[in-house]
């Protein structure tokens, strides 16, 4: 087992359940400004935490972050704001519903544009190393 | 997450009951500590794991495997609720907390997509096609067995006495 202080694991506990606060908030922000079922909120949400943690990686790559601020922003917190069980849920609710076009969207497209927002993120990060 | 389904007026014949409603659930504290709560826990699930199971390769198991397991039982839960009935203030109670909170807080989506980025920045394309894509189907698949689970757990009593 790697080593990490209580005190540490607590504020990465912690941490999570503000970014599970800050997702709940801002999906519900979404959906009452949207019209129409589509999982627009996860999506927004899961895009934006990769292209944050990817930012974060970057910048603890390049020596520019603490273990401990990644350990703590990015599991805790950005782990916590972004979820897969939720994406996961919404696209095969879609499917159920035959609503293929969507559901891909909500699947391989949410994967395809997190990815891209990680990529440019750490990109960014290693800008100043 | 599942939608908050418009509240029936006929339902609520309490008045400041059907106003404490007009409320949306995610400004209201009560549902937003829920959440915070149960993210708490699922963040800790998910870093206990992570401590126990140190990645010596280059795919994280780890996080593939939280995020599975997670995505089974968000299918279980979900389900389970929608078929024990409409949803009351208990079953919005359980969903924030278990679903929304714990299950959303254990699980992640961005470590997926930095852990990819990274394979393919690493020159490992095929790595990450296969992390990605397989975390994404095989997903998919353990929300749909979860949903499958639930709905054959919560079937009719006679069904299952003839089955």
């Amino acid at each position: 087992m790697s080593e990490i202080s209580p005190l540490l694991f607590l504020a990465v506990a912690l941490a999570g359940g503000l970014g599970a606060a800050c997702r709940f908030v801002l999906d519900g922000l979404v959906r009452s400004r949207t019209s129409g079922d589509y999982p627009l909120g996860t999506m927004i949400i899961n895009v934006t935490g990769s292209l944050l943690l990817g930012l974060l990686t970057g910048l603890g790559l390049a020596h520019l972050a603490s273990d401990e601020l990644v350990l703590v922003l990015g599991t805790g917190l950005l782990g916590g704001y972004t979820t897969f069980s939720t994406a996961s849920m919404e696209t095969v609710r879609l499917l159920q519903a035959g609503r293929y076009a969507a559901s891909l969207l909500a699947g391989l497209g949410m994967l395809a544009a997190s990815v891209a927002a990680a990529g440019l993120g750490l990109w960014l990060g290693g800008l100043g190393g | 997450m599942t939608h908050d389904r418009p509240v029936d007026p006929d339902l609520d014949t309490d008045a400041t009951d059907a106003a404490a409603r007009a409320v949306p659930q995610h400004l209201r504290w009560s549902s937003v500590a829920l959440v915070a709560v149960g993210g708490t826990l699922g963040a800790a699930l998910r870093e206990l794991l992570v401590i126990a199971f140190p990645v010596t390769g280059s795919l994280d198991v780890v996080i593939f495997c939280i995020n599975l397991s997670g995505a089974l039982a968000l299918g279980v839960l979900l389900e389970s609720l929608v078929r024990s009935g409409p949803e009351d203030d208990r079953r919005r109670h359980l969903r924030l907390l278990l679903g929304t909170g714990v299950l959303g807080g254990y699980t992640t989506y961005s470590t997926l997509a930095t852990q990819t980025a990274r394979l393919v920045s690493d020159g490992q394309a095929g790595l990450a096609v296969l992390y990605s894509l397989g975390t994404l189907l095989l997903g998919a698949l353990a929300t749909w067995t979860g949903i499958a689970l639930a709905s054959w757990l919560r079937r009719p009593r006679r069904s299952r006495r003839s089955a």
